[in-house]
C-alpha cells in the first residue's frame, strides 16, 4: 500500500433467506466476520448490519462493498450487487484452492455449482419448493422437538426411515404419523437427513461432479450431517467453518475488482 | 379503448369478471413496455392493437360475421390458416396466456397440467375471451395430452374440430396429415359454405407466405449487434401475428422494418449478452421471461418458439394446379415444424444450433412452461448437444404466475455473470 493512503476494505455482505452473513477483507486477508438472523425483513437486517460494521470501526466511505443472496437488492450502501451463485463460487474456491463442484444448502433454496479455475461453469438449483433446503431440517426439527444439532447427532444413531413425500408440507404431515406410530425419533431424524441426502443425490446426478464435493452454508458446521451425506454420496465431502461465510467472502473478493 | 359494453354483452361475456381482467392488462402492459426506452416509433401500432385486444378487433370479427363471414378459433401453429382464409374465415389465436384464467381452468381440469391448456379453457369457462365469444368453431390438434384432453371439455360449450397431428415424420405420416388437412377442408367448407379451389387456395398461400416472410425479415434485423429491437417488442409482434388482420399485420410489420433498417445504420455494440430463449410458446400477455431478462444487461434476439421461429420458418409452394398438388404443399410445409411432439425431433436441435449462430447468441434460456412434458424431457438432448459445443443452458421452467419471478431473476442474473 501507498504511505498515507486510508486502507481500503472490501466487504462481502450475503443476505441470505435465514440467515445473514459479513465477510470484511482488508488487501491481505479477512479481517472478521458477521453472523446474523435475517429476521422478516432485510431492509432492516442490511442497517443493522450498517450499524455493526460502523461499531467494528469500518469507514464505509473507503469501502467497497458487494451485496449478495436473495435480500441484495436491500443494501442501498452496496457498491454492487452480484447474485449468491458467483459469490458462493468464488469464496469456496478461495477457501479450497482446487476445482469444485459446490454444494450450498440455503435456507430457502439448494444450489449445486461447478467450480473451474475459480469461476462458475455451470450450476442448478432447486427453488420454488422448499424440499431439500436447510428450511426443511429445521421445520422437521422443530416437529421432533429437537433443535438441528440435536436432529444431526440423533440421525447417526438412527435406522433410516423413509420419508417419502418431496413436499415439506406432506413430509411434515409423514413425520407426525411416525411419531404417531412409535417410530423411534433417532430414526425418524436420520430419515429426515436422508431425505435432503437423497434430494442431493438426485441434483448431483443430474448436474455431474467434477473436482472435489465442497458443502456451504448453514449446515457445514453439522458435523454428522457432513460424515452422512459423504458415506450416501460415496464420495469424501470436504467443508469448513467458514465455509457459511462462503457467499459473503466471495462478495468481498469481488468486491476488489470494482 | 372505446366502450364495448354492447358488443360485450351481446356476446354473452362475464362483464364484472372482465372489467377486472380489462383494468389488469394496461397497468402490466405499461409496466412492461412502456418503461422500455428508446423503442421504435412503429411500435405504436402494435401499442394499440394490444390497447385495443378486446374492442377494435372485435369488432372488426363482429363485422365480419354480420356479413356473413365466420370466425375460426385456433391454439397452434399447426393449423393450417390458409384453409380458413381461403374459405373467407377469419383465423385468431385464442386467449391462453394470462394468470387471470388459471383458476377458472383448474375448476374443470387437474392442477397439475400446463398453464397455457388450463388458461385457454378458464378463458371459455370463465366467459371473459371476446375472442372465443365470437368464434363459430375452434380448430384444436393433438400436440400434446392435454390439450387432446381439454377438447373434450371445450366441447360441451363450443363446436370444436380436431385435427390429429402425426406424432413421427415418416412419409406415411405425412400422408395422415394431408387426409386430415382434406377433412379440415371439408370442414371449413361445410361451415362457411363455400368451397376451396386452386384460386382461392394459392392466394391465401401467398398471403401467409407473405406473412412469413415480414416476420422473418423482423427476425434478420435482430441479428445485428446490437439487436435494433428488443425481445420483448418482438415478442409482441409475434403474438399480434396470431389474431391480427393478415394483410394490415403485414403492412405495419414491414413498415417496423424499415425503420429498423435506418436504426441499424447508426448502432454501436452495447456489450449486452445476446441470448436465445427456446421452448414453448409465449401467448399474449405472457411477457415474463423477456421482461426479467430484458431488465438485465442482456437482450433477446430470437425465440425458437412457436410465438417465435417455427410460426414463420419454410414457405409453402404455390406450385400446382390442383388442390390436392396445393395440399400436398401444405402438408410438407407444415409436418416440417420441429414440435416436441414429434419423436424424435433431431431437426429442433439442428435449427438451434443453426440460430446460435447465426444470431451470435452468448447463451440460451431454456423455457418450459410447467408441466409441458414433452419439451422438458427433450431439454436432455438438447442439452447434451449445446453442451459439446460449449453453447450455456439455462432452463427455466415457470407458470404465469409472479410468485418465482425473483428466483428466476436469480437465476438469469447468475448465467449472465457466467457467461
Amino acid at each position: 500500500m501507498i504511505k498515507g493512503m486510508i486502507a481500503l476494505n472490501y466487504i462481502g455482505i450475503d443476505i441470505g433467506s435465514t440467515a445473514s452473513k459479513v465477510t470484511v477483507f482488508d488487501d491481505e486477508r479477512i479481517r472478521f466476520n458477521l453472523l446474523m438472523p435475517t429476521g422478516w425483513n432485510s431492509v432492516e437486517t442490511s442497517k443493522k448490519i450498517k450499524s455493526s460494521l460502523i461499531e467494528n470501526g469500518i469507514d464505509l466511505e473507503h469501502s467497497k462493498i458487494i451485496a449478495t443472496g436473495y435480500g441484495r437488492v436491500a443494501v442501498p450502501y452496496a457498491d454492487k450487487t452480484i447474485t449468491e451463485i458467483t459469490c458462493h463460487a468464488k469464496g469456496a474456491y478461495y477457501l479450497a484452492k482446487e476445482d469444485l463442484t459446490v454444494i450450498d444448502i440455503g435456507g430457502q433454496d439448494t444450489k449445486i455449482i461447478t467450480v473451474q479455475n475459480g469461476d462458475v461453469t455451470n450450476f442448478t438449483m432447486n427453488d420454488k419448493c422448499a424440499a431439500g433446503t436447510g428450511r426443511f431440517i429445521e421445520l422437521m426439527a422443530n416437529t421432533l422437538n429437537l433443535t438441528i444439532e440435536d436432529l444431526s447427532k440423533l440421525a447417526l444413531e438412527g435406522e433410516n426411515v423413509k420419508i417419502n413425500s418431496m413436499c415439506t408440507v406432506f413430509a411434515e404431515s409423514e413425520v407426525i404419523s411416525l411419531i404417531a406410530n412409535g417410530t423411534k425419533r433417532e430414526d425418524i431424524a436420520r430419515g429426515v437427513l436422508n431425505s435432503i441426502i437423497n434430494r442431493i443425490k438426485g441434483m448431483l446426478s443430474k448436474h455431474g461432479l467434477i473436482g472435489t464435493i465442497y458443502l456451504t452454508g448453514g449446515l457445514c458446521e453439522l458435523n454428522p450431517f457432513v460424515e452422512l451425506l459423504s458415506k450416501e454420496l460415496g464420495e469424501e465431502v470436504k467443508t469448513s467453518p467458514m465455509a457459511r461465510f462462503a457467499g459473503s467472502i466471495g462478495g468481498a473478493l469481488l468486491a476488489k475488482n470494482i | 379503448m372505446g366502450d364495448y359494453t354492447k358488443m360485450w354483452e351481446s356476446l354473452n361475456i362475464d362483464l364484472e369478471k372482465h372489467d377486472i381482467l380489462c383494468e389488469a392488462l394496461p397497468v402490466q402492459f405499461t409496466d412492461t413496455y412502456l418503461t422500455q426506452n428508446n423503442r421504435p416509433e412503429a411500435m405504436n401500432y402494435f401499442n394499440f392493437v394490444v390497447a385495443e385486444i378486446h374492442g377494435a378487433r372485435i369488432l372488426e370479427l363482429e363485422n365480419h360475421k354480420k356479413n356473413g363471414g365466420k370466425v375460426v378459433g385456433t391454439f397452434c401453429v399447426f393449423v393450417p390458416d390458409e384453409i380458413i382464409l381461403a374459405t373467407n374465415a377469419i383465423s385468431v389465436g385464442l386467449c391462453s396466456g394470462s394468470q387471470f384464467w388459471i383458476e377458472d381452468g383448474e375448476k374443470v381440469l387437474p392442477r397439475n397440467i400446463c398453464p397455457l391448456v388450463k388458461a385457454f379453457t378458464g378463458a371459455k369457462v370463465s366467459q371473459t375471451c371476446p375472442y372465443f365469444q365470437s368464434c363459430d368453431m375452434i380448430v384444436g390438434e393433438t400436440t400434446c395430452d392435454a390439450k387432446k384432453k381439454a377438447w373434450e371439455i371445450m366441447n360441451d360449450y363450443m363446436p370444436v374440430h380436431v385435427m390429429e397431428l402425426p406424432q413421427m415424420k415418416r412419409d406415411k405420416n405425412i400422408e395422415q396429415w394431408k387426409d386430415e388437412i382434406k377433412l379440415f377442408i371439408d370442414k371449413m367448407e361445410e361451415l362457411t359454405g363455400n368451397k376451396v379451389t386452386v384460386d382461392n387456395l394459392k392466394n391465401s398461400i401467398e398471403l401467409m407466405n407473405r406473412k412469413r416472410r415480414a416476420l422473418k425479415h423482423l427476425y434478420d434485423l435482430r441479428k445485428h449487434i446490437p439487436s435494433p429491437i428488443s425481445g420483448l417488442d418482438a415478442l409482441l409482434v409475434s403474438q399480434v401475428a396470431f389474431s391480427d388482420d393478415p394483410l394490415r399485420f403485414i403492412e405495419r410489420t414491414e413498415e417496423l422494418c424499415k425503420e429498423l433498417e435506418e436504426r441499424v445504420k447508426d448502432l454501436k455494440p452495447n456489450g449486452k449478452k445476446r441470448i436465445m430463449v427456446t421452448g414453448t410458446p409465449m401467448a399474449l400477455p405472457n411477457w415474463k421471461l423477456h421482461k426479467i431478462v430484458e431488465n438485465l444487461d442482456a437482450e433477446i434476439v430470437l425465440e425458437e418458439t412457436c410465438t417465435g421461429t417455427r410460426y414463420f420458418e419454410n414457405e409453402v409452394s404455390t406450385d400446382g394446379n390442383t388442390v390436392d398438388d396445393l395440399i400436398d404443399n401444405l402438408a410438407i410445409r407444415y409436418m416440417d415444424i420441429n414440435c416436441a411432439c414429434f419423436t424424435p425431433n433431431e431437426g429442433r436441435v439442428e435449427d438451434i444450433l443453426k440460430y446460435a449462430d447465426e444470431y451470435n447468441v452468448d447463451g440460451v434460456i431454456y423455457y418450459n412452461l410447467s408441466f409441458c412434458h414433452t419439451y422438458s424431457i427433450e431439454h436432455e438432448r438438447v442439452s447434451k448437444v449445446l453442451k459439446e459445443k460449449n453453447i450455456p443452458l439455462l432452463k427455466i421452467e415457470t407458470d404465469y404466475s409472479e410468485e418465482d419471478e425473483g428466483q428466476i431473476k436469480t437465476r438469469v442474473e447468475a448465467f449472465l455473470e457466467m457467461i
